[in-house]
């Protein structure tokens, strides 16, 4: 090959999970780095935003983000990022739907200082203030980015070309999905086509998931992981522990129901599924035994929190985005 | 210009529709600000429908449905009736009144019954006012 390709790894409102899970491919990174410059990439490389902003238009041939837009420096990156490649990934939930930080949107920016800096009784009452976009401290002028009300997806700030669910995406998709752009690149396959979610399939969790579905779900009541000795091969629902398989997509080889846990729906909604909050109302609905409105209440009061569940990691690009109240 | 609300409604096909249509049949006289979508069940309102509805600017959502024991598909109103309480509390945590979406049950003779209920719902979202929804999510977009 005759040149490197030019790439940057960036990272948004995130935990730093889905730059971990890049290097989790192992060796195989010694791959990605005989093919390419790693122009920036924060958390493992040096490499300064005055070298991006330096860049021609285009320069870079991927640009790879993780994380959602939660303030104006997150914006700002995603905007320059986008500008200098020509492929920009979206990669990990937060990035995709907005994630866990896009739980943010279900509250306001005002509640989550008032929590987070006022009434939080680990702060001495004496240092209690919120972060300020501007301040000036000893006749300097400092700034801060500016925090937004709300939190947003990649796609709802900048064009993006393609996307890598998971939160973190697992290595092996995360593998498959940096060959299939390098080889778009070096033009050994075509490019899938624009818009695409790469690294997963085009079927629900169900499809793969092992457990077995014996009977009609018929439930009188749900549980927690942990309030219940389940029976390790027999679908979860069926059991009565909300799992949000049936309106997510599969890719991530079925990580969490095979050990136990239920899916949370992190690789987003599966293929024909518009708000996977809306639709696993309708999933939970028609599992529930009864025909009596408040026996179904009752019901209900065992299944808390549905909106974080139903939700999880799409509150940002549901059909909502956040919440309307006063 | 005075708040005109847009409620859109879902109505099954057997009872609901039915009934509304007696209403038309008898001359009765009844707001005009529900646009009726006719669906085969009330089942068949999947809660994307109502979602959707409201982000796209409905100030109101009607679900309309035989009564329990009524359902021509024998069981399809039950369904209904167990997705309503969910998708309430996501409205609520999404911040959206309550009073924007109802469940009713209206049978094919209460034509009546379902004037009076078109009657006092756009009265009840005309007091709420305009959805916030459309018109926020549009200034999220200014805020940045």
């Amino acid at each position: 090959m005759p040149e490197k390709l030019q790439i940057a790894i960036y990272w948004g409102a995130a935990c730093g999970g889905c730059d971990v899970s890049v290097l989790d491919t192992n060796e195989f990174i010694l791959d990605v780095d005989a093919l390419c410059d790693v122009r920036l990439w924060p958390i493992a490389v040096d490499g300064k935003y005055k070298d991006v902003e330096a860049m021609a238009d285009g320069e870079l041939d991927v640009a790879i983000m993780n994380g959602a837009v939660r303030n104006s420096e997150n914006e700002h990156i995603a905007k320059l990022l986008r500008q200098k490649s020509k492929i920009f990934v979206a990669y990990g939930s937060c990035a995709y739907m907005g994630g866990i930080p896009s739980l943010a949107n279900l509250t306001s920016r005002d509640a989550i200082f008032e929590t987070l800096f006022m009434a939080n009784p680990s702060i001495e009452p004496g240092n209690r203030t919120v972060p300020l976009p501007v301040s000036k401290v000893g006749g300097h002028q400092l700034e801060l980015p500016r925090f937004y009300e709300r939190v947003y997806a990649l796609n709802q700030i900048v064009d993006v070309d393609y996307y890598v669910p998971g939160c973190p995406p697992v290595p092996s998709q995360c593998k498959a999905a940096i060959l299939a752009l390098v080889q778009a690149l070096t033009g050994q396959a075509p490019a899938p086509p624009k818009g695409a979610v790469v690294g997963a399939f085009e079927r629900a969790l169900c499809d793969d998931c092992p457990r077995t579905r014996t009977q009609e779900k018929k439930i009188k009541r749900f549980y927690r992981p942990w309030e219940i000795m389940q029976d390790p091969d027999v679908c979860l629902m069926e059991q009565g522990i909300f799992c949000a398989g049936i309106a997510t997509r599969s890719g991530c080889g079925v990580r969490c129901p095979k050990s136990g846990i239920p899916c949370r729906g992190c690789y987003g909604p599966a293929p024909g599924v518009v708000d996977q909050g809306a639709k696993l109302i309708s999933a939970v609905s028609s599992i529930i035994d009864s025909k009596d409105p408040d026996e179904i209440d009752r019901i209900l009061e065992t299944l808390p929190d549905f909106t974080s569940f139903a939700n999880r990691y799409s509150v940002a690009t549901s059909l909502l985005q956040r919440s309307h109240g006063q | 210009m005075t708040f005109e609300p847009k409620i859109v409604g879902f109505l099954c096909n057997w009872c609901s529709y039915t009934g509304a249509d007696l209403a038309g049949t008898s001359r009765i006289h009844y707001a005009p600000n529900l646009r009726i979508i006719r669906v085969m069940c009330s089942a068949r309102i999947d809660p994307t429908f109502v979602i959707k509805a409201l982000a796209e600017g409905a100030d109101g959502v009607l679900i309309a449905g035989c009564h329990p024991g009524d359902c021509h598909y024998s069981e399809g109103n039950y369904k209904t009736m167990r997705r309503y309480p969910l998708l309430k509390k996501l409205l609520r945590d999404y911040g959206i009144e309550e009073e924007r979406v109802r469940l009713e049950w209206v049978s094919a003779s209460e034509g009546h019954l379902f004037a009076d209920l078109v009657n006092e719902m756009t009265e009840q979202v005309r007091a709420l006012g305009p959805s916030p929804v459309k018109s926020g999510l549009a200034l999220d977009m200014a805020e940045r």
